[in-house]
């Protein structure tokens, strides 16, 4: 099948892009792909650092982190230790992408691919995503966001909303439902609601502290009921809902924070599939493209060379190594899955009987559709990826004084190897496990929160920092008790 | 279905604001890099940004994360001699396996750098010096320029078309273009002229040559008379304001008892001076002297640098710039100011001759004089003598100084002179 190209320089016009979009959507539309409809900016590389130094949003609050965060792109970029993203793009519906001017026709064709059907399929039908963020309503959200914020701002001083900002930032990762789903998010209801809630809240918090204290207090607090009855992991919620000194203003703040935490924090979670299935499905788009004789041989090369530096994986003794990753480990495993399906060795028959000689591209569907990075790895990563990779797992005890190897890509190491990798997307694993665990609602109203330890492993340098956030957040006595795993306490912080 | 937004023209420097709150933030410490900066730089180099350098570790953003310890079982890519069980020694540092990243811009890593703008820069000075805001933006605005006559250019507007050299143009080209068809056409007409006075007329011959120098002629008509690529503009161009010059003298004291913190202060001043200066003459020159007993003309290096001891003679300095005035900057052309800078210090014999001196010859010839003393508490007899020179003469400035913000007032009758 040989037909003309679509072009032939590297220049790209606007009725190019449309020709290349229109046929990269019948070859996606082909394969399966259910995307959001797209918006395709055409950005400066100057509004390419806007974008990206405030989360990629394009509408955001101000805050003096993101202009340390602009400084520091600028810097890299005019000094040309850094080129910029090719591509931005947001969850949202539309699905909106950032092409940025300087690229070439090759480099667009590439990020419309990657960004536009990659990533907008995946943001559509990922379990995460679809649970837990809102792609209708985030824009709507986060200028109700941005305005809110101004507003503060210009009623109670910038300083008093930054201070604010910085505790609620420092503590963001703390801020996310893992388990239950939040209710959708939409700019009406935010408004509408807003007023309802603040005097709702404020009525609320004041109940807890207005029992009057009985005379025997002694017998009385033996006898309290511990608050929170349960522990609780959102720590800006329940700071939002408990914290006794709030002003309604700053527990809509601690909400919009809160907000933005939980709708990027499935992108945490899907590094890997996110950046594997977008690179997956440029090269397999591309190379259809290509197929089919609509792009030159010439631009076929220069999008294999830059595809090749987005999925390089130095190893670990390379001075350029800095962790596995994302998108080379993606692209494999799902290059892996395909492969899998169509040409399966007998090892694959062996580990993976319920894939082989399957159609690939539903076998690929599903695994999208249903994993996290955690699960996916633990699910899909074959014995062929780990020998590609030559992925070994170490072990780091502080009882020993040497390293050791625990297992390497061999037939006894696999699995383990597996286990391991798939233990190091948790996140839960990653960042401390901090709860509230005790209110003295009869006493000096400190707040207890725990540090449940895990492999004994101790909290970093910042943590007195942090206590001074939350102490600010809480207005009382602030308390953090390190717990190992027979329930002794190993170590406390403590901030007045 | 896709749809293509051009954004190209959307303003840029959304995260303006955001630069500004990180400013704000770090005021503190971005004050105390700049007046480094300032102590490091030349009086006459303050127009430009400064790279500004804070610690990392004051501006980074903390979250709870995990320490070194405890027991981590990571997976590295790229094993090349391991296998199950082996031991190797713990790596020094962070991290086991990631490579210590060395910086090779000489910037370590626990330094945050960035650039601040001119303008950026100079808000950071003038905060320290307490100015006010017509001020600033006085010394802040950049030079002004004034479009002048250079000569002609090809293209322009209508209204700057110069009628006569389009003409001139336009007959040379004419000329040119139609000398080859004109010569062709006078041979071929001798040849036809020959022709029709010879014997027998060659009727053919005389057809084709009638035609030719028909053809000729179309083509000699077919050269415009006046055409585009004639046109002629007057060009103008943007040159800076042209205005007088002026010349600075910095007098300073460096006598022994001048320690840095006292010299620093001095530079503030006289780097205020300087700027004003610039703003409004095209071209400033500077003039170092600096005196003990005897005082010596220097290069600002000298000037603030060099440790001398001894007594001090002040007139020495004012004699000496006297002479200079009177060598190398006749006040006809120049516009003069003087800046002095000391401790209080003087021979008491000497204060009157201080004072003889600005009053009688000094004053007369220059535009404004500023006097400061640093850190004395007790007026010693060369601001006596000083005030007496104040009552004289309008235009002579003195004031005693203890922080960078005293420094001002002493110019405020300057700069209220430019604003009116």
């Amino acid at each position: 099948m040989s037909r003309k190209p679509l072009s032939e320089g590297s220049e790209w016009t606007f009725e190019l892009l449309q020709s290349y979009d229109t046929e990269i959507a019948r070859i996606a539309a082909g394969f399966g792909l259910d995307t959001y409809p797209n918006q395709i900016e055409i950005i400066t590389s100057e509004q390419m650092m806007d974008c990206y130094s405030s989360t990629g949003m394009p509408v955001f609050y101000p805050h003096w982190s993101f202009g340390k965060q602009f400084l520091t792109v600028e810097k890299s970029y005019r000094r040309g230790y850094m080129g910029l993203a090719y591509e931005l793009v947001i969850n949202s519906n539309p699905c909106i992408a950032y092409l940025m001017e300087e690229n070439s026709m090759t480099m667009q064709a590439l990020v419309i691919a990657h960004a536009c059907y990659g990533h907008n399929s995946f943001f559509k039908n990922n379990y995460l995503f679809k649970t837990w963020t809102n792609a209708d309503a985030i824009i709507d959200y986060l200028v109700f966001a941005r305005n809110y914020i101004a507003e503060c701002e210009e009623r109670y001083g910038v300083s008093a909303v930054e201070e604010l900002l910085d505790s609620c930032h420092a503590l963001m990762n703390y801020g996310v439902d893992r388990y239950r789903r939040p209710p959708a998010l939409s700019i009406t209801e935010e408004k509408h609601r807003q007023k309802e809630r603040e005097e709702y809240l404020q009525s609320q918090i004041n109940d807890l502290w207005l029992r009057t204290v009985p005379k025997k207090e002694r017998y009385f607090q033996e006898q309290a009921h511990q608050f929170p009855a349960e522990p609780e992991e959102n720590l800006l919620y329940f700071f939002e809902k408990n914290a006794p000194l709030l002003e309604s203003w700053q527990r809509e703040i601690i909400r919009i924070v809160r907000k933005i935490a939980q709708y990027l924090y499935p992108q945490r979670q899907t590094k890997v599939m996110n950046e594997g299935w977008a690179t997956f499905w440029h090269y397999t788009l591309l190379n259809r493209l290509y197929d089919e004789g609509l792009v030159t041989d010439g631009f076929m090369l220069e999008f294999l060379q830059s595809h090749t530096n987005v999925i390089s994986q130095p190893p670990y003794y390379s001075n350029h190594f800095s962790g596995l990753n994302p998108y080379a480990l993606g692209f494999a495993m799902m290059s892996d899955i395909r492969r899998i399906c169509e040409h399966p060795a007998d090892e694959d028959r062996k580990w993976f009987p319920d894939l082989v000689d399957t159609d690939w591209t539903k076998t690929l569907d599903f695994a999208m559709r249903n994993f996290k990075d955690e699960s996916f790895i633990a699910q899909y990563l074959s014995p062929k990826v780990i020998r590609d990779f030559k992925l070994f797992s170490v072990l780091d005890d502080d009882l020993n004084d040497e390293l050791e190897i625990t297992h390497i890509h061999d037939e006894d190491g696999y699995r383990a190897v597996r286990h391991v990798l798939s233990d190091q997307y948790n996140l839960g694993n990653l960042e401390p496990s901090i709860q509230v665990y005790r209110v003295d609602t009869r006493g000096d109203r400190s707040l207890t929160l725990r540090h449940y330890q895990h492999h004994r492993r101790p909290l970093g340098e910042s943590t007195n920092e942090m206590l001074r956030h939350v102490r600010r957040l809480w207005g009382f006595k602030a308390r953090l008790e390190t717990v190992d795993e027979n329930g002794r306490i190993q170590k406390s912080y403590e901030c007045d | 279905m896709s749809q293509f937004i051009d954004r190209r023209l959307n303003p840029k420097n959304k995260s303006a604001v955001n630069r500004q709150r990180f400013l704000q933030r770090f005021r503190g410490q971005i004050r105390k890099a700049v007046a480094d900066a300032v102590a490091k730089r030349s009086v006459t180099d303050v127009d430009r940004g400064e790279k500004i350098q804070i610690p990392t570790k004051d501006i980074s953003e903390p979250t709870f994360r995990h320490g070194q310890g405890g027991r981590r079982e990571v997976v590295q890519p790229g094993n090349k001699e391991f296998i199950a069980g082996d031991k190797v020694p713990r790596p020094e540092g962070e991290e086991g396996g990631s490579g210590n990243r060395a910086s090779d811009t000489g910037e370590g890593m626990d330094e945050f750098v960035f650039e601040l703008s001119r303008e950026e820069f100079l808000e950071f000075i003038f905060e320290d010096l307490e100015l006010p805001n017509m001020v600033k933006r006085q010394l802040a605005r950049e030079a002004t320029f004034k479009s002048q006559h250079a000569g002609f250019t090809s293209d322009g507007s209508p209204s700057n078309l110069h009628v006569i050299r389009s003409m001139r143009e336009a007959l040379a080209r004419r000329t040119a273009l139609r000398a080859p068809s004109a010569d062709r056409k006078r041979e071929l007409e001798v040849e036809l002229a020959a022709l029709l006075t010879g014997g027998e007329p060659d009727e053919e011959r005389i057809a084709a040559l009638s035609e030719e120098i028909a053809l000729l002629e179309r083509r000699i008509r077919a050269v415009p008379f006046l055409d585009t690529i004639d046109l002629r503009y007057r060009n103008r161009i943007q040159v800076p304001k042209p205005s007088t010059q002026a010349v600075m003298f910095c007098l300073m004291d460096v006598s022994g008892s001048m320690d840095e913190v006292k010299k620093n202060l001095a530079k503030r001043f006289f780097l205020l001076l300087y700027l004003f200066l610039t703003r409004n003459y095209e071209k400033t020159d500077v003039v170092f002297i600096r005196h003990h007993t005897v005082a010596l003309e220097v290069d600002e290096q000298d000037f603030f640098y060099s440790r001398e001891t001894g007594g001090t003679v002040v007139s020495s300095a004012l004699e000496l710039m006297k002479d200079i005035i009177r060598d190398r900057y006749p006040s006809g052309d120049w516009n003069i100011y003087g800046a002095q800078a000391s401790d209080g210090d003087n021979w008491p014999e000497d204060s009157t001759n201080c004072s003889r001196l600005l009053i009688e010859d000094i004053m007369a010839s220059v535009q404004y004089y500023a006097y400061i003393e640093i850190n004395n508490h007790e007026p010693h007899s060369l601001w006596m003598e000083y005030e007496k020179v104040a009552e004289y003469w309008p235009n002579f400035a003195m004031q005693p100084i203890y922080s960078a913000a005293d420094i001002y007032p002493v110019f405020r009758e300057l700069f209220k002179k430019q604003q009116a």
